[in-house]
Order: C-alpha cells, then structure tokens, then sequence
C-alpha cells in the first residue's frame, strides 16, 4: 500500500509503523473494503489471505485460513467454477490471478491430517445429517467444530454425494476426495455409508434417538425430462445421474459407437469426456442456446473439443429415434433465441423445416437434476415441497417448515455447484446452531450491508503481468484411462502468479502478525479494533488540527501529475530524510538517478487568486524551499546547482536572514527572481525545461533534472466542517477569524486554535500559540485545577548503604530487536559470572507491565539492592525502571543500563557474535559501576508562586494578566511612569483592530487586578536565585525594594532605530512610520495633506551591521499608505522596497494597496534611494529595476519603514544569567521547541525582547510564556535531580575556578563563619554536567554518581574482556 | 592471513547529544563496526584527562570524546 508518511514515494506494508517517530509508537493495521474476490465467493473464501499465503509459499497457513471457511481445499481447487475470478480488479490491468489454481496448489502442499484439530468444546446435543456432499459435509464439520455430536447418513456406498458420483475421477481424483472427507473423521464426525434414510431409517427414528436438528442434503438425484417422443424406456438412452452413477459404481465400463449428449452444462462436458474414456467412437454435443450461454467454462469447451466433441449450439432435439428398442439417432431442428425477456434470458424456438438427423448409439441427456424425495414417504414427512418438486425452507436460516429440520443444497435448488452447496452446508450449520442453542431465528432474509468499493488504488503505471498458464495431461495420453488433466503447477509459477494479486482489501487478514507478535498485543480481538466514538466532558476545546499542503495536481501549470520529476516540497522533505524513501540519498523519482541541478518554484497555491484562490502568503515556504535547497547541497555535494524561483523572498523571522544570506553566499543557492512562463518535460530523459521571465522582462529557459514545487498551505475540507460541527467562524479564506487581542480565541467561548489553522505560520509560532491556547484553557480552568489529580504514593526507601551490593540483572530480548542478533541466554550466562550479581532474568520485553511486577518481586526475594537492565537506551527507559525501584523500595539511583539495542543489536545487526561479545561487555561494564552506586537523596526546594514581569509594554501587561487570571499573584515592572510602551504610538493593527481603546482597557484590568502589583518607574537592579525562588531587587525612583518570586517574564520590548541616512533629523518632512502614526493621529495637515508621499522600506534592517529583517515593517507601510489613500485618494504614493514581506493574510493589503494605485519600485542594496534636498524642495531619486532607469520624485513627506532594534538588553541579561543572540536580543531555549523559555530554569521570554514582531505575536507569546510560568507557579515543591555537583569543603581551597567553570551559575564562593572561603552548590541550578570536578585543581569538587571511580571502573571493564 | 588491525576504541559520549545521536543511529540502523564501547557521562566536560590516560594504560588503541 501507498505510504502516506513518504507522500506515496514509496509502499509499506498492511501493517505498519506510521513513521520512526510516531506516538504512540506502536503499529496499525490498515484495512480496507473486504476484497471483491471474497465478496464473489458463495462461501466468502478469504481469498486474499491465501493468495498471499501461497505467495509466501506459506501453504499449511494458506489451508489453515481456507479451513476457517472450507473443510474440502483441494476439491474446490479442483472443480470450483471460481466466480471469485469473473470480479478480480487485476482484470482491469491484464487478466484475471488463477485463484482456483493457487488454492490446489496449496492444497497439494498440505496434508490435512497434519493440521491440528483445533480445541473443541463438546456439546451433549446430537445433530443428524442426511447426505455426505458438500452441503451435508461443511454442515457437519462447522457443527462439529462447534462441539455438536454429528452423525452422517450417505444411503450410497461410498461418501462424497455428487462428488464422487457425479463427477468423474479425471477432474477429481478419488485419492483427493477420499483424503478430505477421511479427514473429516478427526473432528469427530461419525459417517454412516449404505444408509438410506426411509428405508433404513426414518426421520423420526433419527429424533427418537435423540438427534435434536437435522439437516436434509440428499441432492438432486433425479435427471429432468425434456418431454419429447424416445425419451423412456429404451436401450441407449440415459440421464447423466444415472450414466455416471453406473460409471463410478464400475458397472458400465464400456461405451462403444456414436454419441450425443444433450446440454452444455459442466456435467454436459464431464459426461463427453467420460464417454471418450469409454471408448465412443464420436461425441456430439447439442445445446438449443447459443455458445453465449453456455453455462460450462470456455476452458472447460475447449479440452472437450481438443478431444475430439463436436459442439452444436442452437439445435434442440425433437425426437429420439428408437428402432428395435434401440437408440439410433436423434430429430433434431435449428432454433433461433428471442430478445432476452426482463430477467435477461432469451428463449429458443425451432425453426420449421430445419430438421435434421444424427446417427447416435448412445443419448445422454445432461439438462439438469432435481432431488428425488421419494424417501420422505407420500406425504413428505410434512414437509413442504414447492411445485418445482424442491423442498421450501427459510432463504436465510435454510429451516423447513418444520422446527429443527434444516434442508440445503441441491434439495433445494436442484443441481448447483460444489461451493454453493457449501455455502449452504455453512449456512444451515450456522442457524442449527442457533437453534440448538434456543436461540430465535430470524424468518427473514437478512439483507447484507451494502458492499463498499474503497479498495487499494490501482496505479496507472501497474506493469501488464501474464496470467499463469495452467499445464494438462496431453491429448493422447488422456483417453486410455481417468487420470487428472490438470497438471501441478510448478511451485514458482504458482507464487509468482500469487504476487500478481493487488490486494484490494489492504491487509488480507492472514493473521501471521498475531502469530508474530511475542508480546500477544495482536490478538483476534485487537486486530478487529475499529474506530469508536466516545463522549468526554470537558472545560475548553484547544483545536489545533494543522493544515494540508496545496495538491498542486489539481492544475497542469506545474504539471506535477504528468511529469515524475516534478515534486512537492513535503516530498522533496521525504526525499531528503534519512528514514524517507531513498533513505536520505537525493535522487530523483524517474530514473533514481542523482539530480545535477534542482528548481524550487515558490509561491504555488499561495498568492495566486488567478488558479487556486488562495491570495493569501503561506509565510513558511520561502524560509523551508531555503532550507532543503542547503540540505540539498549538504547531501548531494556542492557540485548540485540548486536554484530558488521567487517573487519576493520572505525570511522575516528570527535569524532568518541571516541563513538566506549565508545560502545565497556561502553555500551558493541561487536566488532568481522571476515569474514561471511553462514546465516542459523531455519524455525521452524526463529533464524539465524551465521557462521564466526574468524582472527586467528577459525570457529565459533552463534544463533542470528536477522541479520542487513550493507548495502553500491551506485548510482542508475536514477541517472546514469540523468548525460547521463547532459552530466556530471562518474568514474568506478557511482559517479560524480570531482577533488581534486575543489571537487564539475563536467566534465561540472556551474554544481556542492554535497552529496552521488559525493563519499559516512556522513551528515556533504555532509553538507559541498552543502555549497561548493552554494558558486560556488553564484560566477557565483554575477553579477544576488539581481536582483530578491523584498522588502516587511509594514505600519506604530500604537503607541499603551497609549492605554488600547485590546485583540483579534483567536482559531484555526486546521481542527479537536484541534476541534476534544478540544471544540473550549466552549473556544472561556470562552476568551469572560477574562479580555481585545475585539473580539474572531474561525477558521478552523487560519494559512490559508483567515485568515490572516480577522485577519488584525479584528485589524482595533476593534482597537485590542494585539493578542492571541490559536492554534499550537509558534515554527512553531509565525513567520507567527507576519508577519500579521506587516501588520495590530502593533509591531510584541504585540502577544502571547496558545499552543492548540501540548501539549494540541494531547496529550490528549482521555481526551475531560480536554483538553477542559486546552485549557481555556492556553487561560486565553496568555490572562493574552498579557495584559503586550510590543511592542519593533528592531535595524538595519549596515554589514561590508569586511571578515578576520586567516591562510593562502590552507584551507585560498580556504576561501579567495571564498569571493573575490563574490565581498567581505578579510584580509588573516598567521604567517609564506609564504602561503600554510602544503601543501608545500605534493607531490599529493590520486586521484595523483600533489600538489605544483596547489598550487603556487593558491597562485598567491590570490596574485594577487584585493580583497585580504594578511598579511604574522602575528597573531591576539585582537579581539572585533560580527557578521557584528568585529574589530581585527592584529600584523604582531611587527607593529600592526586594521582592521574592518564583518565576520571571522578561517582556521589555525593542524600540524604533532612530535613523541615520535619508536626511532623517535634518527635514522634518522625513518621518518614520512611528512618526507618521502620531502626526496622523494629531491630525498634522502637512501630513494627512500630504499630496505625494515616498515610503523607504528596509531602513536600518537588512544591513551588513543589522542583517535581520524587522518584520512588521512592510506590513505597517501599507497600512499606513491605505489609511492616507483613505483619507485623501488623490495622494500619490510610492512605496520603495527590497522585498515585500506581507507574510500571511498581510498579502491581502499589499494586493488592495496596488489596486488602489499605490507605486511599488524595487530597489537594490547596490543602488539604494537618493533624498536630496535643493531649496525647500525634497527629491527622492530611485532606480527602477524593470525599467531600469532613474526616476525622480518630489514628496511631500519620505516615511522611512525604520528597524526596531533591541533596547540594552545587556545588563538584564548578566543580571538572570541570559543569553543574547548576534543582534542584542534575548535568546530562547530553542527556537522551535522551547520558543518561550530561557535555557534558565524559571525564566520565560515574549514579545519584540524575543524579537521584532506585530502586537498579536506579541500578544501570543505573552499568553504562552504565563503559560509556561504557570507550570512552575503551580507546584509545591519541586525535586532536585540527585547527580549533582558536591565539594569537599575540607579540601576546597577557594580558588574559584569551579565557579568560572560552571555553565550554569551554579557554584559560587561563599565565606564561612569561620572565615573560610570555600565553593558552594546551589543544587537546583546544578544539571550534573560535572564540569567543576574536572576543573577542580585539589579533587574537592566530585559529581554524585559519575564520581571519578564510578567512571573509570568502566574504562577498566570496558578494555578488560 | 594476516590478521587486520581491529582497534579497541573507549568512547566517552554526553548524554545529551552524543549519546542519544548513538541511539538515533541504532533507531535508523546504521552499521558501524562492533569495536567501540561506549560510556555516558553527562557532559563531555565530565570527562577528566585521567580516564583518557586510564583508557590507553588498559590498552585502549582509541579513545572518542564526542559531546
């Protein structure tokens, strides 16, 4: 099947792993429709399960899983009509799969009576079944199968009904029949042959002794009549029945002369071919109807004319002309066949004067069967029996009129094929059951659910594979006796037939996998799971369902569906993992050849109303094409061109600019910007040809072996439902409307979105966002908070220090990830050896739930008081064993791991032995160190739940009422004597969100929150502590005071570059968008009276001495330049950029203002604007790339998009201990995972402190830094890890180099009482990097257990072996 | 045959990064030669010149800082 993780790059299999890193990690089994083959079965024969089996050459399971549907294997793969072939989907590719063949071909491979009888509850009931044919047969082993007491009655000599007496042995050898219903015996199915029921017995006889149901399958044994002259009574004339009854009873042995037989049924065709054994001279067959309806396979037509038959089709005999009581021909006459009547059948009429003659010896008349019910006696035992002679039962249960006797089969039918009678054999044998068992029975059919068609896709390119040609005895070799005309198939054949199969069902339910599974997660149960719906209560909604990638195959501008070296990114990603389809080798789909040069065309499904309606900027895609563009070259080599195709290059995020320019110049990506004319595939290569027009309007053409097509994001169809179904609005572009001032709030209380769905954006900032979304959740919640906790309470910790150490070692075989390389029991041997180890276990899995329970009961069996498990990586599971110590009793740090599957089994995977000698080193090496371990105390520190935000912008005041609104109760300091920092100048967002009303709203809810303790005026001036307890010394207009908190929001905002250039300072016509924003709002005439106006982006950003871009600034400059074209529409307005970065829905402004007439002129850093100044008059002087000419204007007023640049973020920093990144803002925990927090435990970051951002970032990242504080504010207490640093104070001499040493500020000098100045650890903020004990000149500094003897005495194992 | 040269190699691997990198390694089953041994610590500024001197003593042939 299709991989949906590698974007269908690749196939995985039914059952799978999701990806490497999937959570949960465990395996799914993907399931569709039931197969069509299954579904045309009479029996519904798990068909594609066996196929797979014999593919497999797993023939004993392929049997096993056709006997949980069919006790007779090789009969069908005989003499099955196989309907299941006319619906095979490989049709519509080639041909049909043999699947009857394949079914012998198990069949032939398997001895039934090796296979297990399964275990079979005994049932005192009796059942009695009258007839051992298929139907009676597959009655009689589901019942015994069910524990039921079965008896068999056959009134012929032998056992197989029609099997035996209708079908001739060369198409069915008795050896096969016999040895399957031999087999039968096992199940405890007694048979009784020569019984015949009205003669020997009657059906109330069979009651009185106690058979409590009874099946009656005695077949059709009687031959219809056609009704003409000849047909009674005379020598030569025969029915099939009794032809072929006489022929397996050996009392005709002989057919001498000419013969015709009528009917071209399967029988029809069996009895020619059985003639000819017999020694007739010529065979002709006569059917009124047309070869179109024959009912005999064409296969099965033409073995009978390779022998010799001649075929007639529309001729009906008239008469069987008898001389002296003996057959010597048949009057026969042409017919013609009316139009088919509604039902599809046509009738034949004879055409008069037709007639014609053939000579006959022999009349075999092959026309159909109906049962013969004399044996019921006269009046039918009271059974109802229809006119067509045919008992009347119920169509779904198969019950007759008379409770507890069931009828099935030909009986009912009259003559059908082998697997219908089986259908019904397990029909009856399911409602007998039922009865037996008292239950009610349904007296309807029961309508099947409707069958689905959601099958595996079928691949256009799916290669033309020939259908297995089956091999039969030759002609010549055939006649002289009955011996099978089909022949074996030779077993490759047959498994390469079984791998044409397209499995349309997905999995095909074979079942391997709960053989397979060691730790029985799979079970029949388990691997029937289907998904369920569930109800859950619950305080606030958090949706954050993602986005899809736009399907760029919807248009053929790309022509991505049509050329296979046209992909998206998000499989370009696959392409260049490690774990993807090519395993991280780049290469290109047609060829698998390495590209030489590789196109990234941005912008597709984004910014383009014209095709695909989505107007808006998808914000991540030029930063990620850059991104595989470097990995691209990274794995490939740099000789790889790899060249980016875009309008505007967009990296406006944090260090963004700086990699664009390191990919533009270190690393050598180009960078064209164009716009795309075509694609054009050389169908001989699969190269591309790109053509594009370059901005100075040049057509270009390039050769590329590759086109990656930088696809957008957008929401998908499920999605937009999914907020019909939450009553939740969406803008005109599918994404959630929220507002600027609470970005994560939806239309609807308590519902908040995060992520994709909201606008598109990268990982940090959907980071942010779902931070933001759990601080709202957390703030209707505060009430519930706890309430559902439950505290895990453990043992008294086992004083272990003055015991000898006794060590228990666990090896793990990790199902077979470490038993299948290393040899565990030859470890386990060798840990028996080393020194301490008291007690050694090997397990399946030692992570597994049952084994946690031994292991604590092994530690207090053995006394143990250390424990190595030999197993995976610590990394994952140290945590979990730790746990089951602490459960047993012992301190957690009385254990250690042998990491025995991820660097030892895994990776030497074809090494056994040296694995296996690796394995007993690493054992010997935890064993050598768990001998030294220590246990270790972990101190409880006590949480301040009070919180401190430094900087009273809306990013503080946000953070402050975050934490408040929690119940914490917050410090917020600003240094000016009023709240709202940078927002005071702003007018609205980009969304015309109007700024001071929500502002002063916002001011006043902190002003008047109980919570909040507002220090305007302020600064800090001293900082010590570390997470949960913090002291900070806050100096507000000279008077100092200390507060103590537990965890710190740094929001201090960045301010506006006050600018150098462009005559700024000089003219006051030259303003800064700041500037702008308070003279509209003062209503400055020369302003909003303005009549051209010039707007400069990129003023002080993206310089080489501020090479980051400012973000907002694009964005602002259309604002503004919509809100003066508002006010005045006749304003000329110019707007000179480098790139415009409105990412997102900002797009939307950049669009209207050009609709508006608003002038955008690109500029190069090489040729930047010129603002000159003669007399009163200002000119801006500007170099329009496309025209590439000079052009001149004369504003009123330059508006210079200025930077925002950090404020002295220095002192701060050394204050807290923060870092800074290259452009003085302060630096996260990590980008995209911890985008909020401080490497610094307890210290949290948000808004423009973190980086230049618009208000409603800002507003998000202060929602998710309270959010995050909130985490530590609301413990008790918090556990300090015991691997700490310790000095020997005895030994310390005070030299301080520790404390230069320590990352993490965590030892300092202190002076003693006595005067001593000695180092000392503050364990809360020690991560046990031991660093200092390295440093440490006398040896006073050590680390608890990776102490110097801990470490070495694995050197010394490790090198002893 | 001669024998080849199969050196013995003490790795000191930081629990944070060198370590798990090792892990990752086995999570995507990459092959590497069976001769090194690996000892975590939890940074490799743990790790003292004297369990590198140690190592070589006991006949290591090379040792690996990775951190």
């Amino acid at each position: 099947m299709p991989n949906e993780y590698d974007q269908g790059l690749n196939d995985r299999k039914a059952a799978y792993k999701p990806y490497a890193q999937a959570i949960p990690g465990s395996f799914a089994i993907g399931k569709l429709d039931t197969a069509p083959c299954t579904m045309a079965c009479p029996a519904n024969l798990n068909v594609q399960g066996y196929v797979q089996m014999v593919k497999q050459g797993k023939y004993r399971e392929a049997i096993e899983i056709i006997m949980r549907d069919l006790p007779l294997p090789g009969i069908l793969g005989r003499v099955c009509p196989h309907p299941c072939e006319k619906s095979c989907r490989r049709l519509e590719v080639d041909e049909a799969i043999a699947i009857r063949e394949l079914k012998r071909v198990a069949a032939d491979h398997v001895k039934l009576s090796e296979i297990p009888v399964p275990e079979i509850i005994p049932k005192e009931e009796k059942v009695a079944i009258i007839g051992s044919g298929p139907a009676g047969l597959t009655a009689a082993y589901f019942l015994a199968l069910n524990g039921y007491h079965v008896s068999v009655y056959e009134a012929m000599p032998e056992t197989g009904g029609m099997m035996r007496y209708g079908i001739p042995e060369h198409r069915l050898p008795r050896s096969v029949l016999d040895a399957e219903i031999e087999n039968l015996k096992r199940y405890g199915i007694e048979i009784h042959t020569n019984t015949a029921i009205g003669k020997d017995l009657t059906i109330e006889e069979l009651q009185k002794h106690g058979a409590k149901a009874i099946f009656l399958a005695a077949g059709a044994w009687k031959g219809l009549m056609l009704g003409i002259p000849g047909e009674e009574h005379s020598e030569g004339f025969s029915h099939v029945v009794t032809f072929m009854r006489e022929v397996q009873l050996g009392r005709r042995k002989k057919l001498e002369g000419k013969v015709v037989v009528f009917g071209v049924g399967h029988s029809g065709m069996d009895t020619t071919q059985v003639a000819f054994r017999l020694g007739a001279d010529s065979v002709t067959m006569i059917d009124p109807f047309s070869v179109a309806e024959m009912p005999a396979a064409a296969e099965e037509k033409k073995e009978v004319e390779r022998e010799g038959a001649k075929i007639h089709f529309q001729v009906a005999p008239q008469r069987i002309v008898i001389e002296n009581g003996k057959v010597t021909g048949v009057e026969c006459s042409r017919t013609r066949l009316t139009e088919p009547d509604t039902t599809g059948r046509r009738k034949f009429i004879p055409i008069e004067g037709s007639e014609f003659f053939i000579e006959a010896d022999h009349v075999i008349s092959s026309v159909g069967q109906e049962p013969d019910l004399d044996f019921l006696g006269d009046d039918f035992s009271g059974l109802e029996v229809s006119k067509w002679n045919f008992l009347v039962v119920n169509p779904e249960t198969l019950q007759t009129n008379k409770p507890g006797i069931f009828a099935g089969g030909d009986v009912i039918t009259g003559s059908a094929t082998v697997i219908e009678a089986v259908e019904a054999g397990k029909r009856a044998a399911k409602y007998m059951a039922k009865y037996l068992r008292g239950e009610e029975l349904p007296t309807e059919w029961q309508e099947e659910p409707p069958v689905g068609t959601n099958w595996v896709e079928i691949p256009d390119d799916a290669p033309v594979k020939k259908r297995l040609e089956i091999p039969t005895l030759p002609v010549e070799k055939r006649l002289s006796g009955f011996e099978e005309i089909s022949l074996p198939v030779d077993e490759e054949l047959a498994r390469k037939e079984a791998a044409r199969c397209l499995n349309c069902g997905g999995c095909c339910e074979c079942y391997q996998c709960i053989e397979a599974c060691q730790a029985h997660a799979i079970t029949f149960e388990t691997h029937a799971q289907q998904e369920k719906s569930v109800s859950i209560e619950v305080g606030s909604v958090i949706l954050a369902p993602g986005f899809s990638a736009f399907d760029p195959g919807r248009y053929d501008t790309y022509q991505y569906s049509a050329y296979p070296n046209v992909v998206t990114s998000m499989e370009f990603e696959r392409i260049l993992s490690a774990t993807g389809p090519y395993q991280g080798h780049v290469q290109r789909p047609s060829d698998k050849r390495e590209p030489r040069n590789i196109a990234w065309l941005q912008c597709v499904g984004s910014r383009d109303i014209n095709k695909c309606d989505h107007g808006y900027c998808s914000s991540v895609c030029c930063m990620y094409a850059i991104k595989e563009a470097v990995v691209a070259k990274e794995h490939a080599g740099s000789d790889l061109d790899c060249a980016i195709f875009f309008m505007d290059m967009r990296t406006y995020g944090k260090d963004f600019e700086t990699y664009y320019n390191r990919a533009r110049e270190e690393q050598g990506v180009r960078f064209v910007r164009s716009r795309i004319h075509s694609i054009e595939e050389d169908p001989k290569t699969h190269d591309l040809v790109l053509k594009y027009v370059e901005e100075n309007g040049d057509i270009q053409e390039e050769i590329f072996d590759m086109v990656v097509l930088s696809v957008g994001m957008e929401t998908p169809e499920a999605l937009i439902n999914t907020a019909d179904q939450l009553e939740i609005k969406l803008d005109k572009d599918n994404f959630v409307q929220t507002a600027a001032f609470n970005p994560i709030q939806t239309s609807r209380e308590g519902i908040y979105v995060c992520g994709g769905f909201q606008e598109p954006k990268d990982i940090p900032y959907s980071v942010m966002e779902a931070s933001a979304a759990a601080c709202e959740a957390k703030a209707d919640l505060s009430e519930a908070r706890g309430t559902l906790v439950k505290e895990k309470t453990y043992p008294q910790e086992k004083d272990v220090s003055s015991e000898e150490p006794r060590i228990g070692v666990f090896v793990c075989n990790c199902g077979t990830n470490i038993g299948g390389i290393v040899d565990v029991p030859k470890v386990g041997e060798y840990a028996r050896t080393l020194p301490g180890v008291i007690y050694v276990e090997e397990n399946l899995f030692t992570c597994s739930q049952d084994t946690q329970e031994k292991m604590k009961e092994a530690i207090e069996r053995e006394s143990l008081n250390r424990v190595v498990v030999a197993a995976c990586t610590p990394r994952t599971h140290e945590p979990l064993f730790q746990e089951t110590l602490k459960d047993a009793g012992l301190n957690k740090y009385l254990f250690e791991m042998a990491n025995i599957r991820n660097q030892c089994s895994w990776v030497h995977s074809k090494e056994k032995e040296e694995a296996t000698q690796k394995a007993q080193d690493l054992v010997r090496m935890a064993v050598a160190r768990a001998q030294l371990i220590q246990p270790l105390p972990q101190p409880t520190i006590p949480v301040n739940d009070k919180a401190l935000v430094i900087g009273g912008g809306i990013t503080g005041i946000t953070a402050a009422l975050g934490l408040a609104d929690q119940g914490f109760h917050t410090y917020l300091i600003e240094q000016s004597a009023e709240l709202g920092g940078n927002a005071l100048k702003l007018i609205d967002t980009w969304r015309g969100d109007e700024i001071p009303g929500r502002l002063k709203d916002l001011i006043r809810q902190v002003q008047d929150h109980p919570l909040i303790d507002v220090f305007a005026e302020s600064t800090v001036k001293e900082a010590s502590g570390f997470i949960g307890n913090f002291e900070t010394t806050i100096s507000s207009n000279g008077t100092d005071r200390t507060i103590k908190h537990g965890a710190v929001i740094v929001a201090v905002g960045a301010e506006e570059y006050k600018p150098t250039e462009y005559r700024y300072g000089e003219d006051k016509r030259v303003l800064t968008n700041l500037d702008l924003d308070t003279a509209i709002s003062s209503n400055d005439k020369s302003v909003t009276g303005a009549k051209t106006v010039v707007f400069i982006q990129c003023v002080g950003s993206r310089e080489s001495e501020r090479p980051y871009c400012s973000k907002v600034c694009c964005t602002h400059s259309i604002k503004s330049a919509l809100r003066l074209k508002k006010m005045n529409p006749e304003v000329d307005i110019f707007i000179l950029y480098r790139d415009i970065r409105t990412y997102g829905q900002r797009e939307e402004l950049y669009r209207e203002a050009r609709s508006r007439g608003v002038v955008f002129i690109r500029y190069s850093m090489e040729q930047k604007p010129q603002v000159e100044k003669s007399g009163q008059e200002i000119s801006v002087i500007a170099k329009d790339l496309i025209l590439g000419r000079n052009i001149i204007i004369s504003p009123d007023i330059v508006v210079l998009a200025s930077a925002i640049v950090p404020r002295d973020n220095v002192t701060l920093a050394q204050m807290y201990k923060l870092s800074l990144n290259e452009d003085g803002f302060f630096m996260e925990a990590h980008a995209k995972l911890r985008p909020v927090e401080f490497a610094s435990e307890g210290i949290f970051l948000a808004g423009m402190a973190h980086f230049p951002k618009p208000i409603e970032e800002s507003i998000a990242q202060a929602k998710a830094a309270a959010s995050r504080a909130s985490v530590v504010l609301s413990k008790e207490n918090l556990m300090v890890e015991g691997v700490v640093s310790n000095v020997n104070e005895i030994m310390c001499r005070g030299c301080g180099t520790c404390e230069e040493t320590c990352p993490y500020g965590a030892i300092a000098l202190v002076e003693r009482d006595d005067g001593k100045t000695v180092a000392h650890v503050q364990e809360a903020l020690c991560k046990g990097c031991g660093s200092c004990a390295v440093a440490c000149p006398t040896g006073a500094a050590s680390i608890f257990h990776y102490d110097d003897q801990e470490v070495l005495t694995m050197v010394e194992a490790a090198l002893e072996g | 045959m001669t024998d080849k040269f199969n050196p013995k190699i003490v790795t000191f691997a930081c629990n944070w990064c060198a370590y798990s990198a090792a892990d990752l390694a086995g999570v995507s089953r990459f092959q590497y030669p069976p001769n090194l041994r690996i000892i975590r610590v939890m940074c490799s500024g743990r790790v003292n010149s004297n369990f590198i001197l140690k190592a070589f003593q006991m006949g290591a042939d090379g040792v690996l800082v990775a951190g």
